[in-house]
C-alpha cells in the first residue's frame, strides 16, 4: 500500500477512535466516504488514471474503502450501543416500588354459598325459585299444614306485621317454604327448586340470629320416593363440602309438612372439625316427603303426585365449609372479615372449574 | 325430656347397653341430646376398709393406712392427711392412676415423707359430689371393700335426655319411649296394669264440667287422712335427675306420672275447697294467683276449675295457689282430665305459662288412661302419704278416641323407596300398641292406639283461596285416601332404620341441564361481580334497621314496622340496603378503616312491596402514593359503578337521562337522579348530605349510588347485525362552547351528539372551564367530536360542512357560542 494510503488509513483509524458521539463519528465518517471525502476524492482520482495504473492503484484504494467503511460502520454502531447503554443506565427505576394498591373487591360468603347450591342443584334440574320477605301466614304456616294453634308454631318467634286490608296476618318469613307454596300453585308437575333467601326468626344469640339465610328444596313428580330424597342430599352435600365418600346419616324427625320427616346429619370429628372425618355426626339440613296435606292445599292430588323437599341453613353450611367460627360476623361488615372469607368475583361458582 | 336409664328399665326389659338405646332413639327420631353419666367419672374409685392406721414416722398430720381395695387390692398402704383416718374406718379408695375430680389432678404411686403411698383415700368433695369436707368420708361400717364406689351409692344411673318432636306427645312419658324401643327391637315392654283402689267413701268433693268443649272428661276423688312429709329417696332421686326440684310427696308423685306415663295430674288440699263442687268452666276475667305466684287473669278462652270462692286452677296449665297442697295438708282431691290439645295450647300461650301439664296436654296423652292413671296415683298417694281414697266422681265421659288407619304394603316401597315384607311392618305397628281388624295379601286395617295423637287424626285442610273447586275437591279426595297410610309409613320406616333405605340419584331431567336462573336472577348476580370486581367489598345487611334511621333514607310506613321486633333498633323495614351500609362504614371507620368501598344487591321494602337495590356506599380516600397525592372519594366514582352496573346488564347508557333531583339522603348539589325517560327511574347517585353524616364521626366524604335492578328492562336477545368496521381513518375535532353556568353538559353532548346522523361516532367532553377567560356566570365546554367516514376519506370541506353543523345545533339548543 502507498504512503498516502496509510497515511489516509491510520489517520481515519485513529479519528474514528477518539470520536466520542453520533456527531463527531459523523464528522470522520463524510470526511472520509462523504462527496468530498479524502477517500472519495482518491476514488475520483482513478479516473483520470491509465488503465494499468488504474488497475493497480484500484484495488488498493478499493480494499482501503472496504476496510475502512467497515470500520467506520463497526465504530457508528458502537457509538450506538453506548448512547443506549447510558440511556438504559439513565432510565433505571427502584423496581421494588410498590405497585398502587387495587382495591379488590370480594363476593360475600353466603352469595358464595347460594351461587354454589344453585350450581349443584342445577345440575340436577333445579331451578332457583324466589318469593317475598314479607309473607301471609297462610303462606308460610298454614298452607304447609301448621295451623296456628300448632306447638310447631310457637317454637318458631315469629316476626309479625300490622295486618292489611283486614286480610290475613302478615309476618317475616320463618322459613322460604312460602316459595315452594307459590311454585306448586302457579306450576303444574313436574317441580325441581330451591329457594334460596333471607328468612327471620326472634331469636338473638351467640348461635341464632334474628335474620339468617335458607335454601329450601322441592321435588314433585309421580313416583319420586324417599330412596330419592336420599340419593338427591347425599349427591348435594358430597358435591358441596369436595368429599366424594363424605358420610350421610338420615334420621327420622318431625315437621309439619312432610311425612315421613327426616334430619340429615355428616360425618366430621368434634375435635378437629374436619368434615367427612372422625366418628362424629353433625346436623346440617331437615328434610322429608310431603305431606299429603300440603300438597292437597296446593290443589295437587296426592295419589298422583308425591315428592319431597328440603331446608338448610346457609349460613351453618358456609361455616362449616370455610371453618368461620362466628355467626353474628357474617352481618357486621367488617372489612377485615370480608376480605378474609370473601371470593374473587373472577371465580363464580362454575361446576367444570370445580368448586 | 329427661329420664333415667333405671327409671328407662321399669318399663323396658333389655339387656342393650346404654350406647346400644342411645344410638337406636336417635335412628327413630327421639334424638337425645345429652346423655350424663355420672357414675363414669367416679369408675375408678372403690370401697374399701382401714385395716390399720399407724402414725407416719416423720410427719405428724400424717397417718399410714393399710387397706383392704378388694380384688387386686387387698393391700395397700396409703399415706393419709385425714384426721378421721383410723382402722376399721370404711372408705372410698382411689387407685393410682384415677382421676380426681374435685381436685382436678390424676394420682400417682408415690412416697410421702419417705413412705410408700400407693393411692388415695377420697372426701366426696373430691369426688365432686359436695362440699363435705371434714377428713375423709365415712362409709357404712359393714361396707363389703372392692365394690365400685359408684354402684355402692347409686350414682350409676345415666341420665339420658332427649329431643320430643311435637307430634310425639306419647314420647313424653318414659313408658312411651320404652314402648318405641321395644317396638324398635331393643328388648321387650313390661306390661304394666293399675291396681284398682276401692272407694271407702263417697267423694265430699263432686265434679261439674260447664265446658265439654274444653274438657270432655275429667275425674276425681278424695283421699284423706295422710300425711305430705318428704318423699322417699328413689323418687326424690329420679325427679332430680331429671331436673325436677323435689318438693312433698303429693307434688312428687304428681310430677313422677307426668315423667313416668305422661299423664299430667293435679291435687288441691281438698281442706282449702270451698264448698262441695269443682266446676270446670270459662274464665270470666277474674283474677288468681298461679302456682308459680304470678297473678293470672283468665278469660272466657280459658277452661278454668272453679270452687265457690273463685278460679283455683288454670285447667291442664297450671293449678292455684290458693288450694295448692302443703306440708299440713291431710285431705287431697286429685284430679285426672282431658283437655282439647288447641284450647291449651293457645290459653298457654296467651298467659306465657309453660308448664310440664300443659306441654303434654297440647301435645295430646292417652286419651284411654285416665281411669288407670287416677287408680295408679291414688295407690302411690297411700302408700307413701297414707289416708283412704273416696270413690271416684266424674263429670263427663270418655271421648270417642277411637280410629282406624289402613295400609297398603304396596305404598311402603312406593312412597318409602324400600320394599318391607308384610309381616315385618305390621309386627313392628302391633308392637307400637296398633290392632290389627282385617288383613289380606294387600292391605291390613289397624286400630290406632289412644296414645297416638299424631296418627289418623281427622283432616284439617287450608286449601289455597280460589283453587278451581273441582281441583280442590280432587286434591282433597287424595288426601283422605292417602293421609292415615302415610303416618303408618312414617312409623314403618322409622322404626326400621331410614339407613336402609337405599339412595338413588334423581332421574336426568335433560342430559344438559337448562339454567337454573332466570334472567332476573341472573342480574343480580352480574351486579354483584361488577361491582365486586371493581374494588368493592359484598356486604349483607340485616332487612329491619331502627325506624329512625330508615326514615332518613326513605318512606318508614307504619306497615312495614314489626309488632314485636327482637330489638328496638330492628324495628322497621329498610326502605333501601343504603341504611346499613352508612352503619357499616361508619363502624369501619370507627375501627380505624375509614377508606373503603361497599355493596350490597339486597332488598328495599316500601308501601308498594319489595324491591332488589343494588346500593354502594364509598367513604375516605385513595391511598397516598409516590407522585400522586390521596383523592377523596367523588361522586363521579359512585357515578361511574352506577353505569358500568347499568352497562353490563344491559341498559341503554347511552340513551339514559340524568337528573338533578334526588332523594334527600343525597346532597341536592352533587347528586343525580338515572332515567330511562320520564317515567321509569333506575337509580340515585350521588354525595351523601351532609346532614346525614353529622355527628357520626364521619368527616371525610362519603358518596354511594342505589339502583333499582328491577326497572331496567330485560335487554331485547335481538342477533344483532355485523359491525360496520370502516377502513378509513376517523377523524377527530376539538370545540370549546362558552355556555351559561347552568347549562347541563348532557345537553351539549347530546346537541353535538344529534348535529349529524351518519358521520358523528363519538363525543366526549374533556374540558370545563370556569374563570377569568370566560364572561362571568358563563363556563366553557371542551369536547371531542369523532367522525367516522364510511364510504371515503373526508375532504376538508366536509369536515367543515359537519363542524359547522354541530356548532349552529349546539347554539341552537344550548345557546352555546363557540369560543374563540
Amino acid at each position: 500500500m502507498s504512503d498516502d494510503l496509510e497515511t489516509l488509513r491510520q489517520e481515519t483509524l485513529a479519528a474514528l477512535a477518539v470520536a466520542a458521539d453520533r456527531r463527531e463519528w459523523d464528522a470522520v465518517r463524510v470526511g472520509t466516504l462523504g462527496k468530498s471525502g479524502r477517500l472519495t476524492a482518491l476514488l475520483k482520482e482513478l479516473g483520470r488514471m491509465t488503465p494499468d495504473a488504474r488497475k493497480l492503484r484500484g484495488a488498493a484504494v478499493n480494499r482501503l474503502r472496504d476496510e475502512l467503511s467497515r470500520a467506520i460502520e463497526e465504530r457508528g454502531a458502537a457509538i450506538e450501543a453506548e448512547i443506549l447503554n447510558a440511556r438504559l443506565a439513565a432510565e433505571r427505576v427502584d423496581v421494588t416500588l410498590p405497585t398502587a394498591p387495587e382495591r379488590a373487591g370480594m363476593i360475600h360468603p353466603i352469595s358464595r354459598t347460594m351461587e354454589e347450591m344453585a350450581a349443584i342443584f342445577g345440575a340436577m334440574g333445579f331451578r332457583v325459585a324466589e318469593g317475598p320477605d314479607i309473607e301471609t301466614d297462610w303462606h308460610n304456616f298454614s298452607a304447609l299444614n301448621t295451623p296456628d294453634h300448632h306447638p310447631a308454631r310457637t317454637d318458631q318467634d315469629t316476626f309479625y306485621l300490622p295486618a292489611q286490608d283486614q286480610g290475613r296476618e302478615r309476618v317475616l318469613r320463618t322459613q322460604t317454604s312460602g316459595v315452594q307454596i307459590r311454585t306448586m300453585l302457579s306450576e303444574e308437575p313436574p317441580i325441581r327448586i330451591i329457594a334460596p333467601g333471607r328468612t327471620y326468626r326472634a331469636d338473638h344469640d351467640a348461635t341464632h340470629s334474628p335474620m339468617f339465610h335458607q335454601c329450601e328444596g322441592l321435588v314433585i313428580d309421580r313416583g319420586i320416593t324417599l330412596a330419592h330424597l336420599k340419593g338427591c342430599l347425599t349427591d348435594f352435600l358430597r358435591a358441596f363440602f369436595g368429599k366424594p365418600d363424605l358420610p350421610v346419616r338420615f334420621r327420622a324427625s318431625y315437621f309439619p309438612f312432610t311425612e315421613p320427616s327426616m334430619e340429615v346429619d355428616i360425618g366430621w370429628s368434634r375435635k378437629s372439625g374436619e368434615i367427612g372425618g372422625g366418628d362424629d355426626w353433625l346436623e346440617v339440613l331437615g328434610s322429608g316427603m310431603v305431606h299429603p296435606r300440603v300438597l292437597a292445599n296446593c290443589g295437587l292430588d296426592p295419589r298422583e303426585w308425591q315428592g319431597f323437599a328440603f331446608g338448610m341453613g346457609i349460613e351453618r353450611l358456609t361455616m362449616l365449609r370455610h371453618g368461620i367460627p362466628d355467626l353474628r360476623s357474617f352481618y357486621e361488615s367488617d372489612v377485615r372479615w370480608l376480605r378474609h372469607y370473601g371470593t374473587s368475583p373472577l371465580s363464580p361458582a362454575l361446576l367444570h372449574e370445580g368448586l | 325430656m329427661k329420664f333415667t336409664l333405671s327409671w328407662l328399665r321399669d318399663h323396658l326389659d333389655t339387656t342393650a347397653t346404654l350406647d346400644e338405646i342411645c344410638a337406636k332413639l336417635n335412628t327413630i327420631g327421639l334424638e337425645v341430646e345429652g346423655l350424663e353419666d355420672p357414675g363414669a367419672a367416679l369408675a375408678a374409685f372403690r370401697t374399701a376398709r382401714i385395716v390399720e392406721a399407724v402414725q407416719h414416722p416423720n410427719a405428724d398430720r400424717l397417718r399410714i393406712c393399710r387397706v383392704d381395695a378388694g380384688p387386686g387390692f387387698e393391700e395397700v398402704q396409703v399415706v393419709c392427711g385425714a384426721p378421721n383416718a383410723r382402722t376399721g374406718l370404711s372408705v372410698i379408695f382411689a387407685p393410682p392412676g384415677t382421676w380426681i375430680p374435685g381436685l382436678e389432678i390424676t394420682i400417682k404411686a408415690g412416697a410421702i415423707r419417705g413412705e410408700t403411698s400407693g393411692g388415695m383415700l377420697c372426701s366426696l368433695r373430691e369426688l365432686g359430689l359436695g362440699e363435705e369436707h371434714d377428713g375423709i368420708a365415712e362409709l357404712p361400717a359393714d361396707t363389703t371393700p372392692g365394690q365400685s364406689y359408684a354402684d355402692f351409692a347409686g350414682l350409676n344411673d345415666p341420665v339420658i335426655e332427649i329431643a320430643v318432636t311435637p307430634n310425639r306427645g306419647d314420647a313424653l312419658a318414659v313408658r312411651g319411649i320404652a314402648r318405641d324401643l321395644a317396638a324398635a327391637g331393643i328388648g321387650h315392654l313390661r306390661p304394666w296394669l293399675a291396681e284398682t283402689v276401692e272407694g271407702t267413701f263417697d267423694s265430699p268433693i263432686g265434679w261439674a264440667n260447664l265446658f265439654p268443649e274444653a274438657c270432655p272428661w275429667v275425674l276425681g276423688r278424695t283421699i284423706r287422712g295422710l300425711r305430705n312429709g318428704p318423699s322417699p329417696e328413689w323418687l326424690q332421686n329420679r325427679l332430680r335427675a331429671v331436673g325436677l326440684r323435689p318438693i312433698s310427696a303429693l307434688v312428687d308423685i304428681t310430677n313422677f306420672f307426668a315423667y313416668d306415663l305422661g299423664r299430667p295430674l293435679h291435687v288441691f288440699d281438698a281442706d282449702r275447697v270451698t264448698g262441695d263442687l269443682l266446676t270446670v268452666c270459662r274464665g270470666a276475667g277474674e283474677a288468681f294467683q298461679a302456682l308459680d305466684g304470678r297473678e293470672i287473669v283468665v278469660s272466657p278462652e280459658d277452661c278454668v276449675i272453679a270452687d265457690v270462692a273463685g278460679v283455683q286452677s288454670l285447667a291442664g296449665i297450671m293449678g292455684g295457689d290458693a288450694t295448692g297442697v302443703t306440708a299440713d295438708t291431710t285431705s287431697v282431691f286429685v284430679e285426672c282430665a282431658l283437655f282439647d290439645p288447641v284450647r291449651i295450647a293457645l290459653s298457654g300461650r296467651r298467659h306465657g305459662l309453660h308448664s310440664d301439664a300443659r306441654h303434654r296436654f297440647e301435645r295430646g296423652v292417652d286419651q284411654a288412661l285416665p281411669v288407670a292413671a287416677l287408680e295408679a296415683a291414688s295407690r302411690m298417694i297411700i302408700e307413701l302419704c297414707g289416708g283412704e281414697a273416696s270413690e271416684v266422681v266424674s263429670a263427663g265421659e270418655a271421648p270417642a278416641w277411637q280410629r282406624e288407619a289402613r295400609l297398603r304394603f304396596a305404598r311402603v316401597a312406593g312412597l318409602g323407596g324400600v320394599d318391607v315384607p308384610a309381616d315385618e311392618a305390621v309386627t313392628a305397628l302391633e308392637a307400637l300398641g296398633f290392632a290389627v281388624r282385617q288383613r289380606d295379601a294387600d292391605e291390613v286395617l289397624l286400630d290406632v292406639p289412644s296414645w297416638r295423637n299424631d296418627i289418623a287424626m281427622p283432616m284439617v285442610l287450608d286449601q289455597a283461596p280460589g283453587l278451581d273447586p273441582a281441583r280442590a275437591r280432587r286434591a282433597e279426595d287424595g288426601a283422605r285416601a292417602v293421609d292415615a297410610e302415610c303416618d303408618l309409613i312414617e312409623e314403618i320406616l322409622r322404626l326400621r332404620g331410614l339407613d336402609s333405605i337405599p339412595p338413588v340419584s334423581l332421574p336426568t331431567l335433560s342430559a344438559v341441564p337448562l339454567p337454573a336462573l332466570s334472567p332476573r336472577q341472573v342480574r343480580a348476580a352480574t351486579a354483584r361481580r361488577v361491582l365486586a370486581s371493581r374494588g368493592l367489598m359484598e356486604t349483607v345487611g340485616y332487612s329491619f334497621v331502627a325506624q329512625a334511621a330508615a326514615a332518613r333514607f326513605g318512606e318508614v310506613p307504619e306497615a312495614l314496622r314489626l309488632l314485636n321486633p327482637i330489638a328496638a333498633d330492628l324495628d322497621q323495614m329498610r326502605p333501601t340496603p343504603m341504611v346499613n351500609l352508612l352503619s357499616a362504614v361508619e363502624r369501619n371507620a370507627a375501627r380505624g378503616y375509614p377508606d373503603l368501598g361497599l355493596f350490597e344487591v339486597g332488598p328495599g321494602f316500601s308501601a308498594d312491596g319489595q324491591t332488589q337495590v343494588a346500593t354502594a356506599l364509598y367513604s375516605g380516600h385513595t391511598p397516598r402514593l409516590p407522585g400522586r397525592t390521596a383523592e377523596p372519594v367523588s361522586l363521579w366514582d359512585a357515578k361511574a359503578d352506577a353505569f358500568a352496573v347499568l352497562a353490563a346488564l344491559g341498559a341503554p347508557v347511552d340513551g339514559l337521562q340524568v337528573t338533578a333531583d334526588a332523594p334527600g339522603h343525597y346532597h341536592p348539589g352533587r347528586s343525580g337522579v338515572i332515567r330511562q325517560g320520564p317515567r321509569n327511574v333506575l337509580g340515585y347517585f350521588g354525595q351523601m348530605h351532609p346532614a346525614l353524616l353529622a355527628g357520626r364521626g364521619l368527616d371525610r366524604p362519603v358518596v354511594g349510588f342505589e339502583l333499582f335492578l328491577d326497572a331496567i328492562a330485560e335487554p331485547k336477545r335481538r342477533r344483532r347485525a355485523a359491525p360496520d368496521l370502516s377502513p378509513f381513518q376517523p377523524v377527530h375535532r376539538d370545540f370549546a362552547f362558552v355556555v351559561a353556568g347552568d347549562v347541563a353538559a348532557d345537553a351539549v353532548l347530546r346537541a353535538a351528539r344529534g348535529a349529524e346522523r351518519t358521520l358523528i361516532s363519538g363525543v366526549r367532553l374533556f374540558d370545563v372551564y370556569e374563570g377569568e377567560k370566560v364572561p362571568e356566570g358563563h363556563k366553557s365546554l371542551g369536547i371531542e367530536i369523532v367522525l367516522q367516514p364510511v364510504e371515503r376519506s373526508l375532504t376538508d370541506a366536509e369536515i367543515e360542512a359537519v363542524s359547522d353543523k354541530i356548532v349552529a345545533a349546539v347554539s341552537r339548543a344550548c345557546g352555546a357560542v363557540l369560543r374563540g
